[in-house]
């Protein structure tokens, strides 16, 4: 299990583009993977999940993974959490 | 008799024809139980993959018809086709349960799509219609019906319906779809934003009373209006027509001026560039045929947050702007705090005056930390792309001086780190304060540009508030007093061979452009929107008249006369 917390830097908070391009990535994994927003902890292969947190620039977000290459996971799906993605 | 209903207008132009009306159709399945959940569950699978399959169909027609951009929502609506915590959940209600799949379908499609409408972004509130759009499409595949009603129309119409999917809009036949009107919805749709990129007429957001229209019915849609107006008689449809036939024209001309240079009349070059307050802005002055960033307002990245953006932030930020402009300038201005923009987080001390306090490059001078991160930040942005740097509110010579020194030592330092920096970065400055305006040629020999910010250089000038309605008269862009000033900074910069712009509400200003052109104004920036209106109207006006009629504007004794001047000129050429 990692867990890790990152800062939203996207100016248009993180929706349906780079949520598409998170989620893509994540379901690439065998581990379980989980984003928490504002106290609420979601399925980070769910799309329509993740829209649901409503995330917002400079907003912090907790990664949490688990299982068979939870590490890599962690790493490749942080830098998106943290990337400009217009 | 004729009627108009009022909505928001999602897309400019007017439509006229009849209504083609879609009912909107609420199939709600009753909780029933089904003999074989095996059997159910493989109903499901066959109809989320035809689905898929519908869905790549549209994404690579739409691909083909919008661009790549476009289709990108289509991506989307596959991931939800692949998104357990909707297609598991449901295929476990169908095996648990032993309902039908319509029943576990619509019931976990409408638990997203209620969380999502209850959501405070009103971005995230218009991806319920994305829910709604994929979970109907699986429900037609479940139920046996293809296609849409969209295809079954034949004869050129105004489409009218309750609400219309993304999927919808993208696929609209042009060909006879003359224009839509929805009952739901907002400027920023994917309906309405569809609308734009295919440049058809729509209206959203009309209400209740566009669902009481037969189709049929009589529409002219004047869409910037938002106006649809029903059963129109003979007089006021000629009007339309008439109106609808200039904007047609004129959508043209504007249209074919998009990758043109700004020339006039007699072959005088100048340069029309956009004022921007954040990356979001960039699509829309790639659109408009914007010929460089006149001014990024990087304020914005301060604001709206609980800390100071990180230098790697601004980093970020400005690097997109350089690249999407693709080797065009882009003038970035420092950061413009104070006066009305304040940052919570930074405590600043209340002054009693703001505007005439310790604002923009005043704070930075007095805080170098701050300024220094945000000069690195552009440093080190400048190698992708032209990047040219403005200091805001300098009154006296040694405020640039010292600017331009931390410039150097950030400069020096970053080189040290082994960081790549740009060697032909511009540096420039605002002429807001009449002090700097008057006195520019002391600046010109230590700048490669000006910029004339006019907002705040009229009110110095005026001593008014333009935002105060008792004294907001005062705000005069072309009175004979803000022209010399401006002739003086211009001068000023031809004699030391710096090129001189102009980034306040004025440069986009249809009565004041022919003033500056004749003034001898170089770089015009103003917001996306007034650029190819502005590139229409250079091209009809001559420099070497304006030359001559500008200097006599100079001479007038009110804006009135000079506004007369202007009025009578353009109407004689």
């Amino acid at each position: 299990m990692t867990s890790q917390t990152y800062t939203i830097v996207n100016p248009t908070g993180f929706h349906v583009r780079p949520i598409k391009d998170f989620v893509k990535k994540a379901s690439e994994f065998p581990c379980k993977i989980y984003v928490t927003s504002k106290g609420k902890r979601v399925n980070g292969k769910s799309s329509l999940s993740m829209l649901t947190l409503g995330i917002a620039q400079n907003e912090e977000v907790l990664l949490e993974t688990e299982g068979e290459q939870e590490q890599e996971a962690q790493e490749t799906l942080g830098k998106l959490l943290t990337e400009i993605h217009e | 008799m004729t009627t108009t209903i009022q909505g928001i207008a999602a897309s400019p132009g007017i439509a006229i024809g009849p209504a083609f009306v879609i009912a909107a159709e609420a199939y709600v399945p009753t909780k029933t139980n089904a003999d074989d959940s095996q059997a159910e569950v493989t109903r499901f699978r066959q109809a989320v993959a035809q689905a898929g399959e519908e869905l790549e169909k549209i994404r690579l027609s739409t691909i083909e018809r919008l661009g790549e951009e476009k289709a990108e929502i289509f991506e989307a609506h596959q991931l939800v086709l692949e998104d357990p915590d909707l297609i598991d959940v449901i295929e476990e209600q169908i095996v648990n349960e032993g309902v039908i799949a319509e029943y576990a379908l619509h019931e976990a499609a409408q638990s997203f799509v209620t969380t999502l409408r209850e959501m405070d972004n009103e971005l995230l509130r218009e991806r319920a219609a994305d829910v709604e759009d994929v979970a109907g499409r699986i429900m037609n595949a479940l139920r046996g019906r293809k296609g849409s009603t969209l295809s079954s129309i034949q004869e050129p119409c105004i489409i009218v319906a309750e609400d219309l999917t993304p999927s919808d809009t993208a696929q609209l036949d042009l060909a006879i779809v003359r224009g839509f009107v929805t009952k739901v919805g907002s400027r920023t749709s994917h309906s309405a934003i569809m609308a734009r990129s295919l440049g058809i007429p729509a209206i959203v957001g009309a209400g209740d009373r566009v669902m009481s229209l037969t189709t049929g019915d009589r529409l002219v849609v004047h869409a910037a209006e938002g106006r649809i107006v029903v059963e129109p008689d003979a007089e006021e449809l000629a009007t339309y027509e008439q109106e609808q036939q200039r904007y047609l024209q004129k959508q043209r001309e504007l249209a074919r001026l998009k990758d043109e240079p700004t020339v006039t009349k007699d072959e005088h070059r100048v340069e029309l560039a956009a004022n921007i307050g954040s990356i979001e802005d960039m699509q829309h002055v790639l659109d408009n045929g914007a010929e460089a960033i006149g001014l990024f307002r990087t304020e914005f990245l301060y604001m709206g947050r609980p800390s100071l953006p990180s230098e790697e932030e601004q980093y970020n930020q400005y690097k997109y702007v350089l690249e999407k402009m693709e080797g065009k300038a882009v003038v970035i201005r420092t950061l413009d705090i104070g006066g009305d923009k304040e940052l919570p987080y930074m405590e600043l001390p209340k002054e009693d005056n703001p505007f005439l306090g310790q604002r923009a490059l005043r704070l930075c001078l007095a805080r170098p930390d701050l300024f220094r991160t945000q000069l690195r930040a552009l440093l080190r942005a400048s190698r992708h792309g032209q990047l040219k740097i403005m200091f805001p509110m300098i009154a006296v010579l040694s405020e640039l001086l010292e600017a331009k020194q931390i410039l150097q030592e950030e400069k020096e330092q970053l080189l040290k780190e082994g960081h790549d920096i740009a060697d032909n970065i511009e540096v420039g400055m605002m002429i807001e304060i009449p002090a700097a305006a008057i006195g520019a040629a002391i600046f010109a020999p230590h700048v490669d540009f000006f910029s004339i910010g006019t907002n705040d250089l009229i009110q110095y000038l005026m001593a008014a508030d333009r935002m105060n309605e008792q004294v907001s008269y005062l705000y005069q862009p072309c009175h004979p007093a803000v022209l010399q000033l401006v002739k003086t900074v211009i001068d000023a910069g031809a004699q030391h061979g710096c090129w001189v712009g102009m980034c306040g509400e004025m440069a986009g200003d249809e009565r004041a452009i022919p003033l500056l052109l004749g003034l001898g104004l170089h770089e015009f920036s103003m917001s996306a929107a007034a650029i190819l209106p502005a590139r229409g109207q250079l091209a009809e006006l001559s420099y070497t008249s304006w030359q001559e009629w500008s200097h006599t504007a100079l001479g007038l004794s009110s804006e009135q006369e000079v506004l007369e001047l202007v009025a009578s000129r353009t109407q004689s050429v």
